[in-house]
Formats: structure tokens, C-alpha cells, sequence
């Protein structure tokens, strides 16, 4: 839909909240998501249509309902193993350099931000379960948190549509890993209790989790307005560990984005806090991966 | 440029698999059952095999059982693509030695993200 449709200015309004409740900003020319996504609330609540949808938001306060349209505009895309080079990397370099790292301590604390229905960290907690032995005697925590309480709400149930188990997920993993329950999968007690899910805004300072060893905050940030992502990113600097790791989308960069972190000069995609290897040991990532850039 | 063999007697199904395929860069063959898919196999191996179950001549798992005996049999990647969802048939179909089960109805990204799975795409 264009601005110049009849319900251009519902749409816009309707799109402002997003922006003002999520920091997520759907351009112009995707406006035509805003009513597509909106569907299910107008038929929930018996609404005709948006231009009556944004009159009722506009009119008295409803805050169920403000929170059913932010959830429903927000892209909650997601599949097992999303990007499977990414996870590669992550098994073969980053998670052998934070072990190494690690050696110590023998704890772990990753953090999936923007996590939506799960299926980022709970196939990182799966990697980890393929190599049990690897890990064992290690204390890992992954930490997923959204926005929406509806995803996590899914997340944390742990099941999955035939068509949501089989995007990304090999059928190995499928069969080791989750249990058929009727039309749905439903992924093991012992891979969901790995997992913590909560609520969370990457934009707001508050929330303090701790600190990380890595954070996944992929296609997240494309999302965002700059200045709310300049936020974003004050964020994650402070959440990740001196000698931790951050991992973006693949069409996501700090390159003129933020000051805070540097690309890690041994692989593409992964970043570090700057000047952050003059504070620690930080350990050296295997520049013989594929990925590793040249000098 | 990759082969795939597209074996299913739904000549829909053929069509959406080799409009998917094709835009993955896959050189398309079809069969519309085991047999014929195995005459084809017997000319030329493919590099992935894509695979109903439910089929009249031949089915898919008893394509799979001979295409595994027979001569270079264990070299195609084999993903079974059929509307046979339960537990018991994906468990007969990896022990039959598919390499990847896709339960239909499919998408893009799915068969794109299985065939990425068995490394073919």
C-alpha cells in the first residue's frame, strides 16, 4: 500500500507506533505490511478495518490493544540454523577461542537478542548437545530475549509447526532432538531447560543481564532507525565481556554504525569492543577459516 | 551446474519442484515413479534425488532400496519429499538411507535450507 491510498494516514500512525514502542521502522514502501500483518487483530477484535483500528487506539486508552497491534507489525521471522555458515563459524572458531579463553572459569553466557519464537538459540543449545563431550563439565547459559511476550511465550513452550521444524533443521537433529505431538514437534526437556527466555528491550538501558561472552543480535538492527540503533549498540557494548564476541545479521555492519566495537579483523561478521584486546587476553581466532580476512 | 531428479507422480508437485529447483540453479530431470526413476538412474546418476514416497509401479522407499544396491547407488543425495509426515516413516526412510526428509506441504526456504543440509545446494 502507498501513501497515497485511502488509509495512508492510518497506516502511517499505525506504523509510528511500531517505531515508537519497538524502535522497528517499516519504510514507506512496505506499508503494505502494516494492514497484512494486521489481519488477525481486526478479525480478533471485530474491527472493519484499520482506518477503525487506529480511531479505537486513537480514542481511549486500550492497552491490550495498542500491545496486540505492536506484536502482531513485528517481523518475527525465524528458522533453525538460520544461515548455516554463521553457524559453522561459531562451532569451528568462536566457541574454541571462547573455550580457550574460558579455560578457567569453565562458564559460558550467550545471549540471543531479538530471539522471537526461539529457534536461534535453541539451535545453538542443540550444537552444544552434538558435542556434549566437548562441553562437558562446562556451565553454559543461553539467554534468549524478545520484545513481544507472545513469541516468548511460544519460545519457552518449545513447539514448533511441521512447517517452522523442518526450515534450517536437518532431519538428524529433528529426530534426536524434538518429539512428535500431534500436527507439532516439540523440542526436548533437556535442550529447552538450556535455554532462558525473557522479555526485553534492546533500546532501553535498563534490564542490565550481566555481562556476555557472546551476543547474537541478527537482523535485528536493520530494523531500527539509526538513533535507535545507535542505542541498540550502546547496549550491547555494555552486555558484552571485554574479550566477548558480537555477531550481527549478514546485511548488518558496525561500519559507521557505532564507535563502541571494531570488525574482528580474523573473521568477517564478527565484532569485538574497541581497544578491548589492550584490556585482556583476548583469544586468538584460527585465521586459517575460510571466512578469515586478508591481511 | 547440479542435477536433480525429481520423482513424484504429481506432475504439480514436478512442476513447483523444478520452478524451485531451477531458480537454485539445479539442472531439472522428472520421473513419475520408482522405476522410471530408476531407468533414469541406470543412464545417468543425478546428484540429488528428490523423492515421493507414495507412488504407483514403484514407490519412493523401494526406489531408495534398490537405488542404494546398485552400482555408484550411494553417491546421489537422496531427500525424501512426500506428505507421509509420521515418525515411523521418516525413521524407515533414513534407515532405507535418504540423507533428508521434507514433509510437504514446502516452501523455498525449505528445500533450499535441506538441500544446503546434504550439501548440494
Amino acid at each position: 500500500m502507498s501513501m497515497d491510498d485511502d488509509n495512508g494516514g492510518a497506516t502511517q500512525i499505525l506504523a509510528g507506533l511500531l517505531q515508537a514502542r519497538t524502535g522497528q521502522v517499516i519504510s514507506p514502501g512496505r506499508y503494505w505490511r502494516v494492514e497484512t500483518s494486521l489481519k488477525s487483530v481486526l478479525a480478533e477484535y471485530c474491527i472493519p478495518d484499520i482506518d477503525t483500528l487506529v480511531a479505537a487506539l486513537l480514542g481511549a486508552e486500550n492497552d491490550e490493544l495498542v500491545q496486540s497491534c505492536v506484536e502482531a507489525m513485528l517481523n518475527n521471522e525465524s528458522y533453525f540454523f538460520r544461515d548455516t555458515a554463521m553457524f559453522t563459524m561459531i562451532r569451528t572458531q568462536v566457541m574454541p577461542a571462547l573455550q580457550k579463553g574460558r579455560a578457567d572459569s569453565r562458564r559460558l553466557r550467550i545471549w540471543c537478542a531479538g530471539c522471537s519464537t526461539g529457534q536461534e538459540a535453541y539451535s545453538l543449545a542443540m550444537q552444544f548437545a552434538d558435542d556434549r563431550q566437548k562441553w562437558a563439565g562446562w556451565d553454559i547459559e543461553i539467554v534468549g530475549t524478545d520484545i513481544s511476550e507472545s513469541v516468548l511465550e511460544r519460545a519457552r513452550s518449545g513447539r514448533y509447526s511441521q512447517f517452522e521444524i523442518q526450515r534450517g533443521l536437518s532431519v538428524t537433529r529433528m529426530l534426536r532432538y524434538f518429539q512428535q505431538d500431534g500436527e507439532d514437534w516439540e523440542i526436548s526437556p533437556d535442550i529447552r531447560a538450556k535455554v532462558k527466555f525473557r522479555a526485553d528491550n534492546i533500546t532501553r538501558p535498563s534490564g542490565d543481564m550481566g555481562q556476555f561472552d557472546l551476543i547474537l543480535c541478527r537482523n535485528v538492527l536493520l530494523y531500527f532507525a539509526p538513533e535507535t540503533r545507535h542505542m541498540a549498540f550502546s547496549r550491547l557494548a555494555r552486555s558484552l565481556a571485554n574479550d566477548g564476541y558480537l555477531m550481527l545479521g549478514a546485511a548488518e555492519t558496525v561500519i559507521g554504525q557505532t564507535t563502541s566495537f571494531n570488525a574482528c579483523r580474523e573473521i568477517r561478521g564478527v565484532y569485538t569492543l574497541r581497544d578491548a584486546a589492550t584490556r585482556t587476553n583476548r583469544p586468538v581466532l584460527d585465521a586459517n577459516w575460510p571466512f578469515a580476512q586478508e591481511a | 551446474m547440479k542435477t536433480c531428479l525429481v520423482v513424484d507422480d504429481s506432475k504439480v508437485i514436478r512442476k513447483v519442484a523444478r520452478h524451485i529447483l531451477e531458480t537454485l540453479d539445479f539442472n531439472v530431470e522428472e520421473a513419475a515413479d520408482g522405476r522410471e526413476a530408476l531407468d533414469r538412474c541406470s543412464s545417468q546418476l543425478p546428484d540429488v534425488v528428490l523423492l515421493d514416497w507414495n507412488m504407483p509401479v514403484m514407490s519412493g522407499i523401494d526406489f531408495l532400496t534398490a537405488l542404494r544396491r546398485s552400482e555408484n547407488g550411494e553417491k546421489p543425495k537422496v531427500v525424501f519429499c512426500t506428505t507421509e509426515n509420521g515418525l515411523g516413516h521418516i525413521q524407515a526412510a533414513i534407515d532405507a538411507g535418504a540423507d533428508e526428509y521434507v514433509m510437504k506441504p514446502f516452501d523455498r526456504e525449505t528445500l533450499q535450507s535441506k538441500l544446503q543440509i546434504v550439501g548440494a545446494a
